[in-house]
């Protein structure tokens, strides 16, 4: 049927061997049957054939590898879905032959423009990294790269693969670490859980202890005031250590960032994630914090989803003591599975205390008569455990368990002995009553732990019942032979003790019972029997020691401590799967210890706006990483992807993620090679005002993102020639026309040059063009708008014949074209200046898109442009008074007002300015209180003028005044959004 | 993450496995079975049985072991909880979640495990994004894909997984737009052999069923939302304006779905709506025991209670009884020692009592304990804690839609002690 013309025949055919898979029958016969499939049109049928590939693969390596080219093509698909699933298939056939196509495939899924896909690159990532590890290095340049994400998607992916793949690179983490405590809310359920319990690592590395204080006055708290001599002495930087220890704490503001942002988690519907914040609140709050967990628990708890509990009470009884307000919850019902009873019995035994344990005791006394043998067992444990505790209490408990021994189950009775056993020996003297009565009770009692006890306890207060003792052992010898091995010994150790105590009675009896021990089956007895025949019964030879055994015997014993079974395990992390085990699991990381000082927290900061030291500290980092030639002039393939990362992300929202800021270094690297190779003082303009503004310096380094790529020489390029034009014309032209006073203030018109994407190099096959306006006038026609557009190529093969064909433009638009490109070498870039013109007669018109379509020799693309009405326009300087002559020219109708509010960070003159220029190419006025913009348009040389007036309590008042109103309302709506933001 | 999955009848049978790293041998499942045969119960079978290599972590539902198979250290909690979301997904995609169903429907169930987990780390696990993905089966649509050869599986990546409201598809479009909220509480409690309340509380959970067209963005405010002491919200609840204002503000998924469980602050005293009045005796020397139950109700406030049920598990000496009941059926399994009485709706006037003698084994003593009675029942149009919902506004759309909201108390672990 997989060879038939009809998708529904494969179709059904493939359902049937899916079935196969999932019944676990073995379907690896029809492998190169269903491999040719893997093109078919029909996505069920394809789908089908890549869950049959990926269960397949592995064992049939060489069909599947007939499968790859699909995948490859799959890669490049317009659909995203259709990407991203080929990507998986791809990464997850485990095939080691093509490691390089997958590491290849990742690369590029990793920048996609689709979060989705980037998403599955993030997923590939652990896949690949488990088939060969080798490529790890590579890989956690990719994870750089995606934890440096903005989007929700896929922070919750990549920080999985990172705890797969290289949980001990944290120093990744530092950049990312607000960012990710900022989305944590938005990130899906699982991706939370991921990233809390990284967080929690993340953060005992990188903070103090908040309970340092505490547990250091708790300790010792004199010391602790008037600081303490020997730990002086021993420490070696004693001064140090103790000042830092006597500092009060503060709590890093990341600490708190974290604590703050995980706390809503707490009412999360998903368990898992309720139990990460409280394992995270466990580990990091301080103690004073750590209570609003209980709540969350007790609710985990209370679930009615039966099997999910028991990993909350396991976690509660860890986290003792904020419980009590909910010790009701833990009342057991007797239709609870057993071991989640028991659970609560140890919660409960834990909660006990004087106040309550009148109550716990009155609930266990319910429990006792439990049909659950196993539970009833486990509550008189818990009833011993209590008494001993809690001293108060000892005589009631004590007398309810003699009671029991009445009981009929001997499972009851036989625990009670063993525990009652216990609780005598803290107290032997008052209770001989009850010895006595245990001692009558070694004829009913079969179990032979209990008889053991109870023979233990006549042995060792042998003295407080001298008649009945030898009565006991009499009647013990009697049945000595069927009795267990654990009685045997305990009947020895009795006759011994006896034999000690009141020879007069039992010396035949012990010699009896020593005898039938010397010939018992378990040489254990028959050693214990030797050995305290020696020590015991005088001879000749054993002198020495006869004198001491009654001391050996008869010392006094400390008493047991009852203790929970669970008590060690808090050195797992909480609500872990080792945690759970008690023992550690597979990949399990230890939680690190908090550090004795905080390493320095500045390493996480991202969005402080270029301070020169920290640009300095990150260049050095930098330099460190990667040899600096990388970034020379030749431009290779992977430095300009990662440009191309910072492009898109920054167009998206503020400055601020790691690739960036690593971009922006080779820029300024990039910069400097362009100014000693021209070497003409125009060209010095940007350098100039980088280094003399620190703020926006970034920023142009940044914007003069294009610069490296003429500055790329590309001698053989015909389109330099332009560039050069262009670049040499600048000098003649800004000064002479609109040079403003000093150069600080020109540059924020070049700041925030965005890069817009004209083909995507998915869907140019390699190919990738973007275009930007450089708001620099257009030499030949000073009525046209300069656009630069790049092409990159990313293939491995050459581009040819790049030029501009057929241009559809709308009436009344002008395009200069750019003369064709004849070779453009695989990895190389090319930037060439257009212009369009876009007269001012038809605008509603020129908003329209701008179709272009640029071809090479063999493939023609449809790209259009579509302008920002703020770029089509040139700044214009002009002193106070000519603005205000003319802005009483254009009134009225030409005048367009709105009020704006301004937010918290656009407060700041500098800011306003900054966002303003941003949006439009306009020129700030200087020295005017309130914020003024001059412009003309470039092809009608209309002026425009926009006043920025500030008011009280954040208002502002937004006026534009154009005599063309279509773009004076665009130019409202563009400013009062970019000031929004 | 999670390597395997086996799905696992009450016979012990693998009826279903899936691999999303590489296959492992379904003979670990041996460990599984061992574990299972140790304990009495199925409900008693651990969560967690560490094997050699793996780890086996399973969650018993609809009378399938869901056996998750991992291999590092993953929070427990995580497989647990995506194995309960797995259930779910099944449930709402078949409706019920059975043996029968899952293997009728096997390649779905496949197409969606596949989807849910990539590499064993979930994908998709919204039940909104699922449908999209992969639709779920229907008479009709099994009708139409016959016919026109078209699949069950969309070639679009769904629009919510990328949007911020993951939960939610664009282009929702209804003709009646409703709103449905169903307010339901269940009462835990403990009751002693006087009738007095040992432990008590009140759990609740909002359901909703709202279909309405676009992107409506609804607000659900309370009368007293101080009741509420410990809530836990479906992801799109917008917790800042419950922190600030109590309100919940949300833009809903589309069709069914819980809001919000709540539970009610333990200092509230809870009121009980029955009582259970009971006389169980047995007799040392006789082989023949009493026993009676009369069920009544107690703070109803004046509404009638419905759906009763009374369960009890005999001690195992019981050898048959013989009872009759005032109204309603009850039988006895003398092989399990289940007694169950499926009383209905109670009648204030003429309360509803089972009487009559056991036949217990000749020879045994009597057991120590008598049998805990379990009480199962409804009560319409009333939330016992006293909660009201205020109003409900919807904005962002334009359309007028049909709100309703219903309440309703349900015995939830009801448990009275004898």
């Amino acid at each position: 049927m997989l060879d038939s013309n009809k998708d529904s025949l494969k179709l059904e055919a493939m359902k049937r061997i899916v079935a196969m898979i999932a019944r676990g029958k073995n379907a690896s016969d029809l492998f190169p049957a269903v491999v040719k499939n893997v093109a078919c049109k029909n996505i069920e049928v394809k789908k089908l054939v890549y869950v049959y590939l990926v269960r397949y693969a592995e064992e049939q390596q060489d069909l599947a590898l007939l499968s790859i080219s699909t995948f490859q093509r799959g890669l490049k698909d317009p659909n995203q879905l259709i990407r991203a699933s080929a990507l998986r298939v791809l990464s997850s056939i485990r095939v080691p032959i093509i490691v390089p196509i997958m590491m290849l495939a990742i690369k590029e899924a990793a920048s996609d423009m689709s979060p989705y896909v980037r998403k599955t690159a993030a997923h590939a990532i652990p896949k690949l990294y488990s088939l060969d590890s080798d490529q790890k290095d590579q890989l956690i340049e990719v994870i750089e790269k995606l934890l440096a994400d903005k989007t929700t998607l896929v922070a919750g992916s990549v920080v999985m693969a990172f705890e797969e793949v290289c949980p001990e690179r944290i120093d990744l983490i530092h950049k990312n670490y607000r960012k990710l405590c900022n989305l944590l809310i938005d990130v899906e359920e699982w991706g939370q859980v991921v990233i809390i319990n990284m967080l929690t690592r993340y953060a005992r590395t990188q903070f103090l202890s908040p309970n340092q204080n505490e547990s250091l006055l708790e300790e010792n708290p004199e010391k602790a005031f008037y600081g303490s001599d020997e730990e002086d002495s021993k420490d070696d930087k004693p001064d140090a250590a103790s000042l830092v220890k006597r500092k009060p704490y503060v709590m890093d503001p990341d600490h708190r960032l974290l604590l703050r942002n995980t706390k809503p988690l707490l009412q999360s519907r998903n368990a898992a994630v309720v139990m990460a914040v409280a394992q995270l609140y466990f580990h990091l709050a301080p103690k004073a914090e750590v209570g609003v967990i209980a709540k969350a628990l007790v609710r985990l708890l209370r679930s009615h989803r039966s099997q999910g509990n028991w990993a909350a009470a396991k976690a509660a009884l860890s986290v003792q003591g904020m419980f009590e307000p909910y010790l009701k919850s833990f009342y057991i019902r007797s239709t609870d599975p057993t071991q989640i009873k028991i659970l609560k019995l140890e919660v409960l035994t834990n909660l006990a205390n004087e106040t309550n344990i009148s109550t716990i005791l009155r609930e266990f006394q319910t429990y006792i008569r439990s049909m659950d043998k196993d539970f009833v067992a486990a509550t008189i444990q818990a009833i011993g455990r209590c008494a001993t505790n809690i001293g108060k209490v000892r005589d009631t408990c004590l007398n309810g368990l003699v009671q029991l021994l009445s009981n009929r189950d001997e499972l009851v009775v036989a625990e009670s002995v063993v525990v009652i056993k216990k609780l005598l020996q803290m107290q032997p003297s008052q209770h001989s009553e009850i010895i006595k009565h245990m001692a009558k009770l070694t004829d009913n009692i079969q179990v032979p732990m209990a008889r053991a006890s109870i023979l233990w306890l006549i042995g060792e207060y042998c003295e407080h019942v001298p008649k009945i003792a030898p009565d006991v052992l009499r009647k013990m010898s009697k049945s000595f032979t069927g009795e267990e091995d654990i009685v045997k010994l305990q009947v020895i150790n009795l006759a011994a003790k006896l034999y000690l105590t009141n020879s007069k009675q039992s010396k035949l009896l012990t010699q009896y019972v020593l005898n039938l021990a010397k010939y018992d089956q378990n040489y254990d007895i028959r050693d214990r029997a030797r050995f305290i025949r020696q020590l015991i019964v005088p001879t000749e030879k054993s002198g020495a020691l006869n004198k001491y055994a009654k001391k050996l015997f008869l010392a006094q014993k400390p008493a047991p401590i009852l203790e929970s079974s669970f008590k060690d395990r808090d050195h797992f992390q909480l609500g872990s799967l080792s945690h759970l085990l008690n023992a550690k699991a597979v990949g399990y990381q230890e939680l690190p210890d908090w550090p004795d000082e905080a390493p320095d927290p500045s390493v996480r900061n991202v969005e402080v706006p270029c301070y020169e030291e920290e640009e300095e500290q990150e260049q050095v980092k930098k330099g460190k990483k990667k040899p600096p030639q990388d970034e020379g002039k030749g431009g290779s393939e992977s430095s300009w992807e990662e440009g191309s990362v910072s492009e898109s992300s920054s167009s998206e929202s503020d400055s601020g993620s790691e690739a960036e800021e690593s971009q922006s270094e080779p820029e300024s690297k990039r910069r400097t090679t362009v100014r000693g190779r021209a070497g003409q003082p125009g060209r010095g303009l940007l350098p100039l005002s980088s280094g003399t503004t620190p703020l926006p310096c970034r920023e142009v380094g940044r914007s003069s993102h294009p610069p490296p790529c003429t500055g790329l020489g590309l001698s053989s390029c015909p389109s330099l020639s332009i560039l050069d034009q262009l670049i040499t014309s600048q000098p003649q032209h800004v000064p002479t026309a609109f040079l403003p006073p000093s150069a600080q203030m020109l540059s924020p018109v070049f700041s925030t040059m965005k890069t817009y994407e004209l083909l995507h190099r998915m869907a140019g096959e390699g190919l990738s063009v973007e275009y930007y306006f450089n708001r620099q006038p257009f030499p030949p026609d000073p009525h046209m708008v300069a656009v630069q557009i790049q092409f990159s190529n990313n293939t491995e093969s050459e581009v040819k014949n790049l030029r501009v064909s057929e241009p559809k433009l709308v009436s009344g638009m002008r395009i200069q074209e750019f003369q064709e490109i004849a070779v453009e070498p695989s990895g190389s870039m090319v930037g060439i200046d257009t212009c369009p013109q876009l007269p001012g007669v038809n605008w509603a018109g020129s908003f329209s898109l701008w179709h272009v379509s640029s071809s090479t020799h063999s493939r023609q693309f449809y790209v259009s442009i579509q302008p920002p009405v703020g770029e089509l326009m040139a700044p214009v300087f002009m002193s106070e008074n000519e603005f205000k002559k003319e802005q009483s020219k254009l009134t009225g109708m030409s005048e367009i007002t709105e009020k704006l509010t301004l937010l918290d960070k656009c407060q700041s003159d500098h800011t306003i300015v900054q966002r303003v220029t941003a949006a439009a190419n306009h020129l700030h006025a200087p020295s005017f209180p309130t914020g003024r913009f001059a412009a003309k348009t470039v092809t009608s040389g209309s002026l425009i003028l926009i006043t920025l007036e500030q008011k009280e309590a954040a208002r502002a008042h937004l006026t534009v005044n154009s005599e063309k109103m279509v773009i004076g309302t665009m130019l409202v709506q563009d400013i009062s959004q970019a000031l929004a933001q | 993450m999670i390597h395997s999955l086996f799905l696992i009848n009450s016979s012990g049978d693998i009826f279903l496995e899936k691999h999303w790293k590489s296959v492992v041998s379904r003979s670990v499942c041996d460990y599984f079975f061992e574990a299972q045969e140790r304990a009495t119960e199925a409900e008693n079978v651990p969560p967690v049985i560490p094997t050699p290599h793996h780890y086996l972590l399973n969650v018993y539902r609809h009378k399938i072991f869901f056996v998750a198979v991992i291999q590092t250290e993953v929070p427990p909690l995580f497989v647990i909880e995506f194995l309960h979301r797995v259930v779910d997904t099944f449930q709402d995609y078949f409706g019920v979640c059975s043996e029968v169903v899952i293997k009728d429907n096997v390649v779905v169930v496949y197409e969606v495990l596949e989807e849910m987990l990539d590499n064993g780390f979930p994908l998709a696990t919204e039940s909104n994004i699922l449908k999209e993905l992969i639709k779920p089966p229907t008479i009709l649509r099994t009708v139409v894909n016959t016919i026109t050869g078209s699949t069950n599986v969309g070639d679009q990546l769904p629009t919510g997984q990328l949007s911020v409201v993951p939960w939610r598809r664009t282009g929702v479009k209804y003709t009646n737009n409703e709103a449905y909220f169903d307010v339901i509480e269940e009462i835990d409690a403990i009751i002693d052999k006087s009738g007095s309340t040992i432990t008590a509380e009140i759990q609740g959970v909002i359901d909703a069923c709202v279909k309405l067209t676009g992107m409506p963005d609804l607000t659900l405010s309370f009368m007293n939302p101080r009741l509420l002491d410990d809530v836990s919200f479906h992801p799109c609840v917008r917790f800042k304006r419950w922190e600030s204002e109590r309100i919940l503000s949300f833009i809903p998924p589309d069709g069914n779905f819980r809001l919000l469980s709540y539970h009610v602050s333990a200092q509230n005293l809870v009121a009980i709506p029955v009582y259970v009045k009971q006389n169980i005796s047995f007799r040392d020397s006789s082989s023949l025991g009493r026993f009676e139950i009369t069920v009544g109700p107690k703070q109803t406030m004046g509404k009638t209670v419905e759906g009763v049920m009374v369960t009890s598990q005999m001690p195992k000496g019981v050898l048959n009884m013989s009872l009759t009941p005032s109204q309603g059926m009850h039988t006895f399994d003398p092989v399990t020692k289940l007694l169950s009485w499926d009383v209905g709706k109670i009648n204030p006037q003429k309360l509803p009592n089972l009487k009559g003698t056991m036949s217990l084994q000749a020879g045994t003593s009597k057991p120590d304990e008598n049998p805990t009675i379990n009480l199962q029942f409804k009560i319409q149009q009333l939330a016992i804690s006293g909660l009201k919902v205020n109003r409900l506004d919807m904005y962002g759309e334009k359309y007028k839609p049909f709100k309703g909201i219903k309440y309703m108390t349900k015995a939830g672990k009801f448990q009275v002690r004898t």
